[in-house]
C-alpha cells in the first residue's frame, strides 16, 4: 500500500492545491496505522514504522499537539492516565522532525485540581520540548470559572485567556471557547474573544500562515453531543481572507479532519480515553475498549510546516 | 339564653374546625418540608428530565455517570453545585412555586426541569 501509485493522488478540482477526495480516502486509512502526510496537496501514505523520506519530515517549523489528558480519572476506560500520557510524551520525543514546542488543546486535568496539573507539568519536563502551550477544556475551568487554571497558565493571555504568538513567521492564535457555557448551548468564543481577534489579525499579510488551536472543535462535528462552537462562523469569517488556516481542536477525543477552502481543520486524540464516533452511542462518555487495545485509540498529532506549502503536514501517530 | 348556647356551639365548632385545619396544614407542609426527591444523573442526562415536586421539598442530585458534571440554574445563580465526580451528590430545596430549568455547565447540551407546584 505505502508508495503505490494509486496512492499518490492528485485531484485537484478546486484549483488550490488540495485533493479533497484522496485526502478522505487516506483519513480512513488512518486509524488502522498508516501516516498520512499532506504537503502542498500531494497525498502519500506511508505504512506505521516505515522510513520517512526527508521531505515528508523536514520543514521549517514542526510542533505537536496533545489533547485531553484528564490528569484525574482513573476509571476502567483508562485506570491508568499517567502512563499514557507518559507513552505520549516517548511518542513525542521519538518523532523523526524533533517539534520545538508542543501544544495542549484542553482537557489537561480531569477535575481541576491542583495536584492533577502539577502531575501534567512534571511529565511533560521530559518531553525534547521544552515549551508547552495550553489551551483550557470544560474540565480545566470547572468549578471555579477557571481561577485554578488561569492562575498556572493563563497569566500572559488576554481577557478569559486568548493570546497569540509567532514562531518562524507562522501566527499561532490561542482560543477559549469553553467558558460561559449556555444551557443547551455549544462552545462559545463570546464578543470580547471575536473583537480581540479581529484586531490580532487585522495587520497580518494574507499569506501569512495561522494555525488557531480551541478546545472544542471549530466546527459542527455533532451538536447533538454539543461537539461544536456556536460563534465559529464569525471566527472563521475573519480568517477567510489567509491562504493557510490550520484548526487545531480537541475535545472530542478521536481524529477527525475537514477541509473547507483555505481552512485545515483537526482534532487530536486523546491521551487517556477514547470516546465514541458521533452517534455510534447514547452519550460521548468514556468509550471502553479491550486493555490490550486502548493504546491503538489515543495518540498525538505532529505538525509541520514548509515554506511555500500551504497545507500543514498534519501526523496522526497512535500510542500502540 | 338559647342565643347564648347557640353562639357557643358556633364558637367551639369553629374553634375545632381552625384546629383541625391548623393541623392538616401543618401535616401537609411537615411531609414536604421532611420529603427529599433524588434525580439520577447518569449517561450525559438528568433522570426524571422534568421532576415535579410541591413546596419545600428538597430535590437531590447523584452523579452515577463515569465523568464529572455540575447542576446549575439557568440563571447560574439560583441554585449552582460543585462539579459532582461520580457518587458526589447535592441537594437543593425548593421554597417557591415555578419552573426551574438548569443544565450541566460543563456539558451544556445536558438539560431538565424542576416543576414547583
Amino acid at each position: 500500500m505505502a508508495n503505490d501509485d494509486r496512492d499518490r493522488i492528485t485531484l485537484d478540482q478546486n484549483h488550490d492545491g488540495i485533493d479533497r477526495r484522496g485526502f478522505l480516502k487516506c483519513m480512513a486509512w488512518a486509524g488502522t496505522g498508516t501516516l498520512c502526510v499532506i504537503q502542498g496537496g500531494i497525498l502519500k501514505s506511508y505504512a506505521f514504522g516505515a522510513e520517512l523520506p526527508p521531505e515528508a519530515t523536514a520543514g521549517e517549523l514542526a510542533f505537536a499537539q496533545i489533547s485531553d489528558s484528564h490528569m484525574g480519572f482513573n476509571k476502567p476506560a483508562n485506570t491508568d492516565v499517567v502512563s499514557t500520557l507518559k507513552a505520549a510524551v516517548d511518542k513525542i520525543n521519538a518523532l523523526p522532525a524533533r517539534p520545538e514546542f508542543l501544544l495542549h488543546t484542553g482537557d489537561i486535568s480531569h477535575l481541576a485540581k491542583p495536584e492533577e496539573f502539577d502531575t501534567v507539568d512534571q511529565i511533560l519536563k521530559s518531553a525534547v520540548a521544552k515549551e508547552v502551550f495550553f489551551v483550557p477544556g470544560e474540565h480545566d475551568v470547572a468549578g471555579d470559572e477557571g481561577a485554578r487554571y488561569f492562575e498556572r497558565y493563563g497569566k500572559s493571555s488576554q481577557g478569559a485567556g486568548w493570546y497569540s504568538f509567532d514562531k518562524k513567521g507562522v501566527h499561532f492564535i490561542g482560543l477559549v471557547n469553553v467558558m460561559n457555557l449556555k444551557a443547551g448551548g455549544l462552545g462559545t468564543l463570546g464578543p470580547e474573544q471575536l473583537a480581540w481577534l479581529e484586531k490580532d489579525v487585522q495587520s497580518l499579510g494574507g499569506s501569512t500562515p495561522l494555525v488557531v488551536f480551541a478546545h472544542i472543535p471549530l466546527w459542527s462535528v455533532y451538536p447533538e453531543w454539543g461537539w461544536g462552537t456556536e460563534d465559529s462562523a464569525e471566527a472563521l469569517a475573519l480568517l477567510k481572507r489567509f491562504g493557510s488556516v490550520t484548526v487545531l481542536n480537541g475535545h472530542i477525543h478521536q481524529t477527525m479532519q475537514k477541509v473547507e477552502g483555505s481552512i485545515t481543520f483537526h482534532t487530536a486524540a486523546s491521551t487517556a480515553f477514547p470516546q465514541p464516533e458521533p452517534g455510534k452511542a447514547d452519550s460521548p462518555g468514556p468509550m471502553k475498549v479491550p486493555a490490550e487495545q486502548l493504546r491503538q485509540f489515543l495518540g498525538i498529532t505532529d505538525v509541520n510546516f514548509v515554506r511555500g506549502q500551504h497545507v500543514l503536514a498534519i501526523v496522526d501517530s497512535r500510542l500502540g | 339564653m338559647r342565643s347564648k348556647l347557640y353562639v357557643c356551639g358556633f364558637l367551639s365548632i369553629a374553634v375545632v374546625t381552625v384546629a383541625l385545619l391548623a393541623t392538616q396544614k401543618a401535616r401537609a407542609s411537615g411531609a414536604a418540608a421532611d420529603q427529599t426527591v433524588e434525580v439520577k444523573i447518569d449517561n450525559f442526562s438528568f433522570s426524571p428530565k422534568t421532576l415535579t415536586v410541591t413546596p419545600g421539598t428538597t430535590v437531590k442530585w447523584t452523579n452515577r455517570d463515569d465523568i464529572p458534571h455540575t447542576v446549575v440554574s439557568d440563571d447560574k445563580v439560583t441554585f449552582k453545585s460543585k462539579v459532582l465526580d461520580t457518587d458526589d451528590s447535592f441537594s437543593f430545596t425548593f421554597t417557591k412555586p415555578g419552573t426551574y430549568d438548569y443544565f450541566c455547565s460543563l456539558h451544556a447540551h445536558m438539560t431538565a426541569k424542576v416543576v414547583v407546584q
